[in-house]
Order: C-alpha cells, then sequence, then structure tokens
C-alpha cells in the first residue's frame, strides 16, 4: 500500500479548495436597472464573430452609462460565451430570460445558435436582435426577432450585379463546409438564375482544410469559367486565395462579406490584389466622400473601437454596434422598457443610419438594409477601395 | 489530366509531410511512455504562434523561430513533470483524459497569451510558385519537405547511433529492463517529451506560411498527425513519415477525384481500416501478447 | 433491513428517488429546471457508458456519436417524414442497437489505445456526416425538431419534460444495478479484472462487450432523441469529440464502476459550464485545469475518493473504540 505522502495529500487538499473556490464564486448575482443581454461566441470556431461583438457592446454600454443612461437608468449588459454551441447558446439564452431577466437580447453570432434561440424568445416575448447572417433568421418573420447585418442573400445578389457589370455571365463557386458557407451558397444558387448568372462548377472543402488547390484546379480546368466565387468565412477564403494565384488564375475573384476586414488581406497577401467584395461602409470609413450619410456613424465607430482596443475594426462589431443602438433607440421611442413597447418600436425603427447602412424596419422586415447598404470594395496596395 | 494529379499529388506531399511530423512527436512519446499526447497538435499552435508574436516584437526572423521551438520544448517538458508523471500507473482511460485537458488548457491559455485572430509569417522564399509537370509548387512547400527530410535523417542517427537514443529505444521496448542496466527512465521521458514538443514546434513554423495559424489549428492538426501515426505504426518513426506521406496524397486525391466535401473523413475512414485489418499499422510489428 | 436500505439498490434507488423528487423544491425557474433536465439526460447517458468503461473496462471516444444518432434519428424521421415522435424514437433506438452490434464486433476486438482512437474515428465520421449531409440534417446550422406528441396531448413545459427524464433516470440506474449483480454483471467485472482469465474460465468475452457496448449505445440514443424533442432544435454540435470527451470525463471524475457515481458526474459536469461563466475569457483554462487537477489528484474519481474518506474515517474511528 502507498503511503499518502505529505504533498499528496497538500495537492489534494488545495485542489478540492480549489474546486470549492469555483463552485463559490460562480453563485454571486448582482441587481441593476436596464439589462442587456448577450449570448456571443467569444470562444470557439466562430471566435472571430463573437470577439470584436462582445468589445463593443461592452465599450459602448460603458459610453452609454457615462453619458447618463438610457431612461435616466444605467445599462447593464449580461453577455455568457456560447462557444458557438447552440444548445450552450440556447441554455444561456434561457438563463438571461428566466435568471437574469433581461429587458432585451443582442446576440447570436452564428445563425445555428440564433436559430436554437428563436423558439424561446417568441414563447417568452422579448425582444432578439440578432447579430448572425442567414436569410432564414427573417424569413418567414418572427414576431420578436430581428436583425442587423446583411443577409447573405443580399450579398449574393449585389455580387452578381458587378459580376454582370464586368460582362461576367458563367461563373464558378467554391464554398466551405461551416453553416455561413453552406447558407450562402444556397441562396447564390436560388437567385443566380434570376441575376442572369450561370453557376457552372461548384466545389466545396472542409473545415480546417490547408490546402484548395485540388478544388481550384478542377474549377481551372472547367471550360467557360469567367470568375469565380468563394462563398467563405474564417480560414478558408485566405487559403483559397492565395492558392489561387498560386496556381496561375487570373480570371475575378470575388469573397463574400464574411471575410470584410483587414485581417484578410493581411493574410492573403499580394494574391489579395484585385479581390472584390461586398462590405459596410466601415471598411472605408475614411475614403467615404463627406456628403455620404454614413460617414459620420462609421468614422465614429471606428475611430472609438480602434482607439481602445488597438485593433481593426471588424464589421461583425460593427454589427453589434447597431443592435446596442437600435434597442436603445427603440427604448427611448417607446418611453419605457416594456418588452411589448420595444418590440412595436423596433419594428417602427425608420431612416436609422448604422454601420451598416440606413435601417427602415417594417413589420414585414425585421432587418431593413437594402442593397445600397452593401458597397463593392476592390483590394488594392493592400487596401481596401470603393468600387465606384 | 496529368498536370492536375501533379498538382494533387504536390499539394499531398506537402500536407503529408506536416502530418509525418505531427505523427512523429506522438510516435516519440508514445515509445517512450506509452501514453497517446492529445495535446500534441498544440505543439504545432505553439510554434506557429510564438514565431508571429516574437516577430511582432521586432525580433529577427530566425530567432523567433528557434526560441519558439524552445517554448514548446519547455512546454512539453512541463506536460511531463506536471501532468504525466504524478499519473504514472495509471489506467489509459485517465492518462487520455490528462492529456486532453492538458490541450484544452493550452488552447485557453492561446487565447489569453495571444489572441484568437488568424496569423501568418511570411514565406521564408518568397511564394513565386515554381513549375513542375504542369503543377505549381510554391518554395515554402520545398521547405517542409526538406526540413522534414532533414530531422527524418537526424532522428534516425539519434536513435540508432547515439547512447541518449538507443537508451530511448531500449526504454520503450522493455522499460524495466532499461531501468535495470542503469538507464534514468525519468530522463527519457523528460526527453521524449521536449523532443516531441520541439518537433511540433518545427511543424507548425514550416506551414504557417501555407495553413495561417491560430488559437485552434492544433486540434484538426493533432486528430489527423495520429491517424497518420496509427497508419504507419504507433511507435514506429519510419511508420509516421509513410503514414504521413500517405494520408496527405490519399486527402488531396479523394478530394480531387471523388468528393471534397468529405476529404476529412478519409484520414479517418483510413485509420479505422488500419485499426480493423492490421491494427499495428503499415510497418508496425504483428505484436505477440503475452498472457 | 438496514443492510438492506445500506445497498446500493435498494437504499440508493429510494435516495435517488428521493432527490429527484424534492429538487423541484429549490428549482424557481424555468432556467434551473432546464439545467436539471440537461444533467438527468447526461445522467442517463453517464450510467450507459459507466457499464462500458468501467465494468467492462472497455473505453468510447466516441459516445456522442450514438447520441446524435439517436437526436438525429428522431429529428428527421418526425420533421421530415411527419412520424409520430414515439414512433421515431423507437425506430432511431433500434437503428442504433443494430449499428452498435454491427461494429461493436471488430471494434472491441481492439484494446486500449487502439480502441480509444477506433471509437473516436467513429466519433468523428459520424459528426462530419452530420454536418455535411445538409439536405437531411440541416447542415452544421442544424434543424427544427417537433415537439414530442404522446396519445393525443403534447409533452411539453419543464415541469413535465422534468418528470419523463427523472423517471427514466430512476429506470435507468436500477436496469444497471440488475445488469451488474446479474451473471452478465459478474462475467464484465471478470473481463475487466482480466480478460485472458475471465476467457480461461469460459466467459466469452466478445459476446459480453459487445453486449454492454449495444445497451450503453441504447441509453445514450434514447436520450439523444429525447433531448431533440426537449430542445427543438438541433445541430451537429452534440455530436462532436469534445463532446465525447466531456462524456466520458463525466464518467470518470464521478467515479468509474460507480453507477452513482456516473450520475454524480454528469450533475457536477454538467452545471460547471454554468457556474464557470463568471470567469469568462478564462473558462477554457479552468476546464482543463479541472480535468488534469481530476485525474492526477482524485483518480478513482469523486464518489469512490469521498467514500474512501468517509471508510477511512470511520474505520479509524471503529479503531480508536477498539483500542479503548
Amino acid at each position: 500500500m502507498k503511503r499518502m505522502g505529505i504533498a499528496t495529500t497538500v495537492g489534494r487538499g488545495l485542489f478540492a479548495s480549489m474546486l470549492a473556490g469555483f463552485l463559490g464564486a460562480g453563485i454571486a448575482t448582482a441587481q441593476e436597472p436596464v439589462r442587456v443581454g448577450a449570448f456571443l461566441s467569444v470562444t470557439g470556431p466562430a471566435a472571430f464573430l463573437g470577439d470584436p461583438e462582445q468589445k463593443t457592446l461592452e465599450l459602448y454600454v460603458e459610453k452609454l452609462n457615462a453619458a447618463g443612461g438610457v431612461l435616466g437608468r444605467k445599462l447593464q449588459l449580461v453577455a455568457y460565451d456560447s462557444a458557438g454551441d447552440a444548445e450552450k447558446a440556447r441554455t444561456f439564452a434561457r438563463r438571461l430570460i428566466e435568471q437574469d431577466k433581461v429587458d432585451v437580447i443582442v446576440g447570436g453570432s452564428t445563425t445555428g445558435e440564433t436559430m436554437a434561440v428563436v423558439p424561446l424568445v417568441e414563447q417568452a416575448g422579448v425582444p432578439f436582435i440578432s447579430l448572425a447572417g442567414a436569410v432564414v433568421i427573417i424569413e418567414p418573420v418572427k414576431k420578436w426577432v430581428f436583425k442587423t447585418p446583411h443577409t447573405d442573400r443580399m450579398a449574393c445578389e449585389k455580387i452578381f450585379l458587378d459580376m454582370r457589370s464586368r460582362g461576367v455571365g458563367k461563373i464558378a463557386l467554391i464554398s466551405g463546409a461551416g453553416g455561413f458557407d453552406k447558407s450562402m451558397r444556397a441562396e447564390c444558387l436560388k437567385v443566380a438564375a434570376q441575376n442572369k448568372i450561370d453557376i457552372v462548377a461548384d466545389e466545396t472543402y472542409g473545415a480546417g482544410d490547408a490546402d484548395m488547390t485540388a478544388q481550384l484546379t478542377k474549377i481551372r480546368t472547367t471550360p467557360g469559367v469567367q470568375a469565380v466565387l468563394n462563398a467563405g468565412f474564417g480560414q478558408g477564403p485566405a487559403i483559397v486565395t492565395k492558392n489561387f494565384r498560386q496556381i496561375g488564375m487570373t480570371v475575378p475573384l470575388y469573397q463574400s462579406h464574411g471575410v470584410a476586414s483587414k485581417e484578410y488581406v493581411k493574410l492573403s497577401g499580394e494574391a489579395a490584389e484585385g479581390v472584390r467584395l461586398p462590405a459596410a461602409a466601415l471598411l472605408v470609413a475614411e475614403s467615404l466622400a463627406d456628403s455620404d450619410p454614413q460617414k459620420k456613424v462609421v468614422v465614429g465607430y471606428k475611430r472609438e473601437y480602434e482607439g481602445r482596443f488597438k485593433s481593426e475594426v471588424s464589421t461583425f462589431g460593427g454589427h453589434a454596434y447597431d443592435g446596442l443602438m437600435l434597442a436603445v433607440e427603440a427604448m427611448k421611442r417607446a418611453g419605457s422598457t416594456d418588452k411589448a413597447k420595444v418590440r412595436d418600436a423596433l419594428e417602427a425603427t425608420h431612416s436609422y443610419m448604422g454601420t451598416a447602412g440606413a435601417v427602415n424596419m417594417s413589420s414585414q422586415d425585421h432587418m431593413g438594409l437594402d442593397l445600397t447598404a452593401f458597397r463593392m470594395l476592390e483590394v488594392r496596395n493592400g487596401d481596401w477601395t470603393l468600387v465606384k | 489530366m496529368s498536370a492536375q494529379l501533379a498538382q494533387y499529388l504536390l499539394s499531398g506531399v506537402t500536407i503529408g509531410a506536416i502530418y509525418a511530423l505531427v505523427a512523429l512527436g506522438f510516435s516519440i512519446i508514445f515509445n517512450a511512455s506509452h501514453v497517446i499526447n492529445f495535446a500534441q497538435g498544440e505543439f504545432v499552435m505553439i510554434g506557429g504562434m510564438t514565431t508571429v508574436s516574437l516577430t511582432g516584437t521586432g525580433l529577427p526572423v530566425p530567432a523567433a523561430m528557434a526560441a519558439a521551438v524552445l517554448v514548446a520544448a519547455l512546454v512539453g517538458l512541463a506536460l511531463e513533470k506536471f501532468a504525466v508523471e504524478p499519473a504514472r500507473g495509471a489506467p489509459v482511460v485517465t492518462l487520455i483524459i490528462i492529456t486532453i485537458g492538458a490541450s484544452i488548457l493550452l488552447r485557453g491559455l492561446a487565447t489569453l497569451v495571444w489572441d484568437k485572430k488568424l496569423h501568418t509569417i511570411a514565406p521564408f522564399s518568397g511564394s513565386t510558385p515554381i513549375e513542375i509537370a504542369g503543377a505549381a509548387l510554391l518554395p515554402q512547400s520545398l521547405w517542409v519537405l526538406g526540413v522534414t527530410l532533414a530531422i527524418v535523417l537526424a532522428l534516425s542517427w539519434f536513435f540508432g547511433r547515439t547512447l541518449l537514443g538507443k537508451a530511448m529505444l531500449a526504454t520503450s521496448n522493455q522499460r524495466v529492463a532499461a531501468q535495470l542496466v542503469g538507464i534514468n527512465v525519468r530522463r527519457v521521458l523528460l526527453i521524449s517529451f521536449g523532443l516531441s514538443g520541439a518537433l511540433g514546434a518545427v511543424a507548425g513554423i514550416l506551414i504557417t506560411p501555407i495553413t495561417l495559424t491560430a488559437w485552434d489549428v492544433g486540434i484538426m492538426l493533432g486528430l489527423k498527425g495520429f491517424a497518420a501515426a496509427v497508419l504507419g505504426g504507433l511507435g514506429s518513426g519510419p511508420g509516421a513519415v509513410l503514414g504521413g506521406l500517405v494520408l496527405g496524397i490519399a486527402e488531396t486525391l479523394s478530394a480531387g477525384y471523388l468528393s471534397s466535401a468529405y476529404k476529412d473523413v478519409i484520414a479517418f475512414v483510413l485509420m479505422l481500416a488500419v485499426l480493423f485489418f492490421r491494427p499495428t499499422g503499415i510497418l508496425g510489428s504483428r505484436a505477440a501478447e503475452r498472457v | 433491513m438496514m443492510s438492506r436500505l445500506a445497498s446500493p439498490r435498494c437504499g440508493g434507488l429510494l435516495a435517488l428517488v428521493a432527490v429527484i423528487a424534492a429538487l423541484p423544491l429549490v428549482l424557481s425557474n424555468n432556467y434551473f429546471y432546464e439545467v436539471a433536465i440537461l444533467v438527468g439526460l447526461n445522467a442517463i447517458v453517464c450510467v450507459g457508458l459507466n457499464l462500458l468503461i468501467g465494468y467492462a473496462g472497455q473505453i468510447s471516444l466516441g459516445h456522442a456519436g450514438f447520441f446524435g444518432l439517436g437526436a438525429y434519428g428522431s429529428a428527421i424521421l418526425s420533421a421530415r417524414f411527419d412520424w409520430p415522435p414515439l414512433a421515431a424514437l423507437a425506430v432511431a433506438t433500434i437503428a442504433v442497437a443494430l449499428l452498435a452490434y454491427v461494429i461493436g464486433r471488430p471494434i472491441l476486438r481492439l484494446r486500449g489505445h487502439y480502441l480509444a482512437m477506433a471509437t473516436l474515428g467513429m466519433g468523428v465520421i459520424v459528426s462530419i456526416v452530420a454536418a455535411t449531409e445538409d439536405r437531411w440534417t440541416g447542415g452544421p446550422d442544424g434543424m427544427p425538431v417537433p415537439p414530442f406528441k404522446l396519445f393525443g396531448g403534447t409533452l411539453s413545459g419543464e415541469g413535465a419534460w422534468y418528470c419523463v427524464v427523472g423517471s427514466l433516470l430512476v429506470v435507468a440506474v436500477w436496469l444497471t444495478l440488475n445488469l451488474i449483480e446479474s451473471p452478465t454483471g459478474r462475467a464484465l467485472r471478470a473481463l475487466s479484472g482480466s480478460e485472458v482469465a475471465a476467457e480461461v474460465s469460459g466467459i466469452d468475452s466478445a459476446r459480453h462487450k459487445v453486449l454492454v457496448f449495444v445497451i450503453s449505445a441504447v441509453f445514450a440514443s434514447v436520450a439523444g432523441s429525447l433531448f431533440a424533442h426537449y430542445s427543438g432544435f438541433i445541430t451537429p454540435s452534440k455530436l462532436t469529440f469534445l463532446h465525447s470527451i466531456e462524456l466520458v470525463t463525466m464518467v470518470v471524475f464521478g467515479g468509474m464502476a460507480s453507477t452513482y457515481g456516473a450520475v454524480v458526474g454528469a450533475a457536477v459536469l454538467t452545471t460547471l459550464p454554468q457556474l464557470l461563466t463568471v470567469f469568462k475569457d478564462y473558462e477554457m483554462v479552468a476546464l482543463g485545469a479541472i480535468m488534469m487537477g481530476t485525474m492526477i489528484f482524485m483518480p478513482k474519481g469523486l464518489v469512490p475518493s469521498i467514500g474512501g474518506l468517509v471508510g477511512t474515517a470511520a474505520g479509524a474511528a471503529r479503531a480508536r473504540k477498539a483500542v479503548r
């Protein structure tokens, strides 16, 4: 029989008290006025989305409180990390509604997490502003669910319009395995014909794939391809872009709004020259014309975010900004935090200028953006420029 | 058609070399301690991310790379000392959970020490592709293949010709007998973890210019690396290399000619096939079970 | 009479029923009920998995695959083909049992690390297929699942689900305890002690291993189907390698070869992420540290370790009394 050394006993004791400490610390709660709940993918495969979203919400709740709060009350942010997992998102949403008793929810970085939560908010009657992209979130319209980012269908349409203006008719599609990729691919396939675009090749790659030359080679050998659209998100598009140049393809390459960030340009290096994608004006904030109605909002957000966090602004953070501000505006217009009144006020949002564009909601449209909200950008000399 | 095939083969060999390096790391640790180190992929991540952040602070790139390899080796040593050694003799399930817990811990630390974004390192000798048989090969791929070959040769010299290397082999064959002839088994274990850490880091540094790096690149690479190790024969160095190359080529060929959607599944299907029909792998020796 | 109450079968089961019945007194809102229901579902899976890992001495790093197959089976049959949920559940369970039987034989010929890797491979393949075949499964974004309609009524509301899951847990524990005390159970324990010795004394190890594999797969599948209906939505994230690891950790943390340990393990590790939210950015670090710490300092698991401590204290007290 082994004798228990002192070290092992101490180790066990320390460990037990650490466990007790963890459990004890988790039970504390606090009481505060206007509560904004959030569940975001701060860690996990969609951390790219959730991290700037959480930072933005924290920053602006702080700023709003410094300016006196909302309706004379302080704002409190209750944010949980759902790590891209729909079931976790659901449990946290339940927690926000039942335990933390929030007045409004701004969150749901990915479509899967958003859709899992929809039945909960519909049943509990809590206004929910989603930060995810797929069109299925607001189509069909759900009473309590709104969203701030452009839909993937709009991105397809914007890209197809630009392609037609360059005389492109036949294209190849390449997309990844993630929810964003699949959803956008499905939408592009759906609206291609009515936009007079013919998709002659349709390749896919897996999550975390390191090399897409096989798929791109197949595309290169498909006859008639005049442009390539990469409906992707995350790491894949940067690798696709590099592989694209590596095997010497010269037709125009379009990316999705999912990689609208300086990071994508840095990661793809020189290969990104000439790549086009639809994005919110946030990325070219400074180069907008002074008369552009969006300029003030996007420049303001960009300066605040970059000043505080010392890292490039991202359109996803912008969506969170829009979500929070829309909720706050609605509360101000409704004059209360009563959930039904705030919901009605949200639906009546008119000419609200956000980082994504001008928002005009209605009972049939719980997103409120149109195609003009998207700008077509091109990479030139390692930076984003507006395509006139 | 043959230009396409050449492209698939070249890409397959490049990614296969990376799987080979990761698989080598697994094999070395498994040989010494019979532990499957689920945190192997994290060594790859540490190599890439450390290099990126050190270069960002102004350190010249070669120095940053050397430092990154050292950091990964130290992490490997720490893993052995604080996680594996206290649990020596525990059942397989326990050891598996410990190393998986370690990989989760390392990923969590990575998000705190660095961030959650993607990063890259400049390719070692530019990014103008080289034309071979109609296919385009990146110069970085040549680096990957070259360095992997050099490491394999160095390791075979180490294990075959040096006293320490032979001591490590002896420990993996028969631990008690090795102890009886005076080999410090604890030191051998420590060194094997440190060596695997260094190997993983080298792999990470080599492929970051091609595939980018982030806090979570270790997950899939780790799983595939160890599918490659099983394929070639757990515990066999040449097996690890062969397994890695076979896996890489099988992946790109199936993505090219069959379905690109199921590319990831190939690794695991192959691994299962090997486990069902020849569990000791392509190059592993048929082990006789002692009753 | 007192010794009967102290036995795991009677006394333990009564205690479990008492806890389940009394818990609603402290569950003050639907969120707490939801956590309790999730604990219950995980506990059902863990009790079955514990039979495989703790009693039969095998490993499975792919059990989330069975959970997911049950969930998606129920979801697809009831959502896309409009089957009644009970029939969908039955068919999904039978299908999973058959699958487990078919792959059980070749897989369980492997031992130790090789078995771990084979089960891991199977689990990953199932999760990739679920994420890729989006026509059936809705892909990575998942698919909605209709509510559980039963004999004309709908099972809805946390209270009703709590009763269902609670009762099923009691049934699962009762079945498991009976199995352990039966000749099959004794054969299993002989197997995990030494497979060679067991075979020498006439036990058909392959048959018993496959039987336990199938039983644990069935438990996981039923829990999965119920989860799908309760949640109203299912995504492939419940089938991942990480979830399989969570399940194994619950079993080992609670105590291998201890059915109640499996329940306790499920309870602690399901509620832990809810408590760890205080730590925000440090959650992953905390989880990894807990996994490592438990295995290093409490390798036998929570329930046996505590039982051991209590036993040592009682023994010491008795010894002191005897000396006087």
